[in-house]
């Protein structure tokens, strides 16, 4: 792939992400920045809000059937959830349940890009990830939920749950899937486990053809939004099955780094 | 703490559309831009790095001198320079023309 004359979905922004995925001039966003549908908890905590509160939700087409596509923005606070972003995607997920139950079927892409729940809005974040665990589990009784981890952070935290409830899951090799980020895994564990600035490490450990290999992804795509589209479609089309999973079980909350490996089934 | 500043400018030109440009994220910002209804600019800042309202001020002055436009201007700061700003204002214009 010629990384100049790449089309990268990972350097857009979510608005412009699921523009890429959405039929041409289909596009019309829920709750846009104008509502300024807002979280009204960040300025008391001198954090400044975004007018979108980091998630867009948008409706349209996807191959000429009507779809949603739900993308969060890892630029605004590592893509975090909190109340009204939580509720946005919880909504939207609601929407396509309600579609289908009335044979109006919708195309539902989470296009996720996030650190897990906001830490500013603890509780209220949690709330939210287990609503929008509750909904894609409704949802996937009746239509395909699609997850797509192609973002620059990856998914983490509250959210990767969510993502390992959808019914097919594409990664991108730059994104990365962990309940704990590295950052977490170093504070708890210590540095001689695991060395959160080692890039390369860190894809290894987490990464996301390192995911797919072990069979938490069910497609595994490059950065390139005509080929991430052509992927999103397929899911729609022809869903794949989840290969085993080749994770082995973590014995010890406490390794040094090549025992740490090993135990994640890597030759250090 | 966040502080809040707000400015006004005469305008004599209308613009077509609103228009979002920009992302709350380190060094940079989000500005929202919705025509005006009275020959009048307003803007209002958020930003959560204090002290600069003099910086501010001379940046959104410059741009308001050369596009006189009728609108109502919300930008979200998280730490963007002043040409970084001036870029937004830029691209927000162009959007909503």
């Amino acid at each position: 792939m010629n990384v100049l004359l790449a089309d990268s979905f990972a350097e857009r922004g979510a608005r412009e992400r699921a523009q890429g995925l959405l039929d041409p001039q289909t596009y019309r966003e829920l709750l846009g920045p104008f509502e300024r549908v807002s979280s009204p908890y960040l300025a008391a905590q001198s954090v400044v809000p975004q007018s979108d509160d980091g998630v867009v939700v948008a409706r349209g087409t996807l191959g000429g059937v009507r779809a949603c596509v739900i993308a969060t923005d890892g630029r605004f606070l590592g893509g975090s959830i909190g109340e009204i972003g939580g509720a946005k995607i919880a909504g939207a997920l609601e929407l396509s349940r309600r579609d289908a139950e009335r044979g109006a079927p919708t195309r539902t892409v989470l296009a996720l890009d996030t650190g897990g729940i906001r830490l500013q809005e603890a509780n209220l974040g949690i709330l939210a990830v287990s609503e929008i665990s509750d909904a894609i589990v409704a949802l996937r009784e009746l239509v395909p939920v699609v997850a797509l981890i192609a973002g620059r952070v990856g998914v983490y935290g509250g959210l990767s749950l969510s993502t390992a409830l959808c019914s097919q899951i594409i990664v991108s090799e730059g994104a990365r899937i962990g309940l704990n980020g590295p950052d977490v895994v170093e504070t708890e564990s210590g540095i001689e486990e695991l060395d959160s600035s080692d890039r390369p490490l860190i894809w290894r450990v987490m990464g996301g053809r390192r995911r797919y290999d072990q069979g938490f992804a069910t497609d595994f795509v490059d950065d390139d939004v005509g080929a991430i589209r052509e992927a999103v479609l397929h899911a729609f089309e022809r869903p794949r099955e989840l290969g085993p999973l080749v994770a082995p079980p973590f014995p010890n909350p406490r390794l040094e780094r090549n025992e740490f490996l090993r135990a994640m089934g890597i030759e250090p | 703490m966040i502080e809040t500043l707000t400015y006004r400018y005469d305008a004599n030109a209308p613009v077509a559309r609103r228009a979002h440009v920009g992302v709350v994220a380190s060094g940079n910002c989000e500005i929202l831009l919705e025509p005006a209804g009275d020959s009048q600019a307003s803007v209002v800042v958020r930003t959560s790095v204090t002290g600069y309202a003099d910086t501010w001020k001379a940046v959104l002055a410059r741009f308001f001198e050369r596009n006189p436009i009728a609108a109502n201007v919300e930008i979200n700061d998280f730490g963007a320079t002043p040409a970084v700003v001036a870029l937004r204002l830029e691209q927000a214009l162009e959007t909503a023309q």
